[in-house]
């Protein structure tokens, strides 16, 4: 394993609170030392691959907390080797993904055929969530204890909502007993069924059935007061209205472990975007008003939104070409994320500094996996980041399998450059 | 003046000069309907095919016939009889009629935006001839051809719109038209039928029949499609019919000269009384017949004006 010296690049990692331009040393796949002015003719080996990074942000390996690798099951649209590949090439080095598979992961089998491949490919940590009920049928629960031994770091029914109260109260505190997280998929399918996009003014006049904003909010608002009534953590997944913002900025005053993430494209597209029937901006929930996004962008500027996960959702031209009805929801993501949340620091809504914290020290944290840190001797997942570059979107050279996204041919400013895993380069530009 | 679009997708995409326009043709063709050769060569060797995804009797007829009168050629594919229930997807039908070389396909369609895929994909001309609660832009054509018939004008008149708004796509396409020319539209129903702000396609809204009638020039009575039920959006035939029913008695908060129309197929005694629909203010008719020549003037705009 060649040892890597980074060199002048400024260094961004929230867990240490360090911002400043330093060099990184890695040694064998580790973080060997940190400081300023790191002479390679100092050092042990004195022959390490030396990275001149002048201009460029280091920052701890991004964590994508929520992503979908379809395999097994839906390999035409996504396989665990695709997903991977395009996880580094967007900067992430961990990703952790849903287990709406099929077989759905809901038992040891599944778990573990998931870190073998990913192990077999090697290019960015894998971290499988699995079910928390049994087929993710919201009826029992899955057995949450021998699933973390296989390795899943979190339990979630993700794109199933568990409507079941007294089931999700028994998940939390099953789960707290083993200090695994859940995941909530926020949804009151009886708000929502039959809806195909935001229920608003577009809505009305494309003739499409809409999704109220009620029938996020009263889901969060059911989760928050469980988790408040058992004293256990809930980690609430993709927000996207105002009134989930409200309800858990309230609820984190008040001292309930609550927890949260949003998507990139809740705080980059509203439902105007679907005015010509786009089917690649149908997602599940759906994209919101401007009201919602400006709520959004609040919430992850005061802290109430504590991480940015991609809600990477593959879906081949099968699904997506069909009339808007009839067509599935979700986008990619992974390769877009990063940019397009460079835009919330460069709009001054996040310092580098918080959008770090919620792309990778965060995410860790709330996953309890031992990443998004340069401490010294913590493994060396490490991305670069060229803020300054600027490029267009095309899903053509997109290393994922599918290519629904809504932002092809956006211009971007800034993207990774360079994604190190395990003290491995596996992405290069 | 030509259309600024190969397709006509919605009343939302029309200009103010391109509906006259369309209303100016339509009036043109009144006549060769009256004739006793009902047929004139205007669009001899063209071709319209209507792709029809939902069951329609007097949409896909109207069409049918309007191209006949111009001598253009008709195919009529029903997903019912066609490769649809063999699986095929609407782009691959859609293809494979491209490669035919129709000129014109009009599309009926269960699913809102359909045509506006298909548009995209295919270099035909498009009508689209109803997306599920999207638009009908050729009904409020008609309906607007209908009004002007009667009234001369659309302009300053105040137009009524009753019954299942959020389900309708008539009652959109008719928004977008009548006020795109000029007429004061109020839409009524209970609340679970008032799409959320419908206010701000700038109509009107109230939640009973008789404050939305009061001094209405038209009254338009929409459909109350009878599956609804299930979805809690009216408790009963019975109470809708008790409250938005258009009948002898409320029809007279309205203007004496007042014009009943209804796109059809009409419920009897549920949004519109018997004798209301057979009745003198009634132009219930009159709209089906204009149908035709709306149709027309859209097949030759598109196909024949060049």
């Amino acid at each position: 394993m060649m040892n890597i010296l980074l060199k002048g690049g400024r260094v961004v990692d929230p867990s240490q609170n360090i911002d400043e331009e330093i060099d990184l040393l890695i040694k064998e796949g580790k973080i060997a030392q940190i400081g300023k002015d790191i002479d390679k003719n100092t050092i042990a080996d004195s022959a390490p691959q030396t990275l001149n990074l002048e201009g460029k942000i280091v920052v701890p390996g991004l964590i994508d907390m929520h992503t979908h690798l379809r395999e097994p099951g839906f390999e035409y649209k996504e396989t665990i080797q695709t997903g991977c590949q395009a996880a580094v090439a967007g900067g992430f080095t961990s990703i952790a993904c849903m287990p709406n598979t099929n077989p759905i992961n809901d038992n040891r089998s599944v778990t573990e055929l998931i870190h073998r491949q990913a192990k077999r490919y090697n290019l960015a940590n894998v971290y499988p969530i699995a079910a928390i009920s049994r087929g993710s049928e919201g009826i029992t629960l899955t057995e949450f204890g021998d699933l973390k031994d296989a390795g899943a770091v979190a339990f979630s029914d993700d794109g199933k909502p568990v409507m079941n109260s007294a089931l999700m109260r028994r998940a939390l505190e099953y789960a707290f007993s083993l200090d695994i997280p859940i995941i909530s998929h926020c949804e009151d399918t009886t708000l929502s069924a039959g809806g195909l996009m935001n229920e608003g003014f577009v809505s009305t006049e494309l003739g499409l059935q809409g999704i109220p904003n009620i029938a996020e909010d009263i889901m969060v608002a059911r989760d928050i007061a469980i988790a408040d009534y058992t004293n256990t953590p809930v980690h609430i997944a993709h927000v996207s209205t105002a009134g989930s913002v409200r309800l858990i900025r309230a609820a984190k005053e008040r001292g309930i472990k609550v927890t949260a993430e949003t998507a990139p494209h809740y705080f980059s597209l509203t439902d105007e975007t679907l005015n010509k029937y786009d089917t690649c901006a149908k997602v599940y929930p759906p994209l919101r008003s401007a009201d919602d996004v400006t709520a959004i962008k609040e919430g992850l500027s005061d802290g109430t939104i504590d991480a940015i996960a991609s809600d990477h959702a593959p879906h081949s031209s099968i699904e997506k070409e069909v009339e808007f009805e009839y067509a599935s929801s979700g986008m990619i993501g992974l390769e877009t994320s990063l940019s397009l949340s460079l835009k919330l620091v460069a709009e001054g809504i996040l310092t580098l500094n918080q959008l770090i914290l919620k792309m990778s020290t965060n995410p860790a944290g709330i996953l309890r996996i031992p990443k998004g840190t340069l401490k010294i001797g913590s493994d060396a997942d490490i991305t670069v980041i060229d803020t300054e570059r600027e490029w267009t979107v095309d899903i053509n050279t997109f290393r994922s399998k599918s290519k629904n996204s809504p932002f092809n041919g956006w211009k971007l400013k800034g993207m990774a450059v360079l994604t190190i895993m395990g003290g491995e380069i596996k992405y290069s530009v | 003046m030509k259309l600024a679009s190969k397709d006509v997708l919605g009343i939302k995409e029309l200009s103010v000069d391109e509906i006259n326009l369309i209303l100016d043709t339509a009036e043109s063709f009144i006549e060769v309907s009256t004739r006793e050769i009902k047929k004139v060569p205007t669009l001899r060797g063209k071709t319209l095919v209507t792709l029809f995804y939902e069951p329609s009797t007097r949409t896909r007829t109207s069409f049918e016939i309007a191209a006949k009168r111009l001598s253009a050629d008709t195919v009529s594919i029903s997903a019912t009889t066609s490769s649809v229930i063999k699986g095929e997807t609407l782009i691959d039908t859609a293809r494979n009629l491209e490669a035919m070389n129709p000129d014109i396909i009009a599309i009926r369609h269960s699913a809102a935006g359909a045509p506006h895929m298909l548009s995209k994909l295919i270099k035909q001309s498009i009508i689209n001839a109803g997306d599920g609660a999207h638009e009908h832009p050729t009904q409020a054509l008609l309906d607007m051809m209908t009004i002007k018939e009667k009234k001369g004008g659309i302009a300053g008149l105040k137009v009524a719109i009753i019954g299942d708004i959020a389900h309708s796509r008539v009652a959109r396409s008719n928004i977008y038209g009548l006020t795109k020319m000029g007429a004061d539209v109020t839409v009524a129903g209970p609340v679970t039928m008032i799409p959320r702000d419908i206010d701000k396609m700038g109509v009107t809204v109230h939640y009973r029949l008789e404050e939305a009638i009061k001094n209405a020039d038209i009254i338009m009575m929409l459909r109350i499609q009878l599956e609804r039920q299930g979805d809690s959006i009216f408790p009963s035939l019975r109470e809708y019919s008790n409250y938005y029913c258009l009948n002898a008695q409320n029809i007279k908060l309205a203007k004496d000269d007042v014009l009943v129309m209804h796109p059809g197929p009409i419920n009897r005694g549920v949004e519109i009384a018997p004798d209301i629909a057979d009745g003198p203010y009634s132009v219930i008719l009159e709209q089906v017949t204009n149908g035709v020549a709306v149709r027309m003037a859209l097949l030759y705009l598109l196909a024949g004006g060049k």
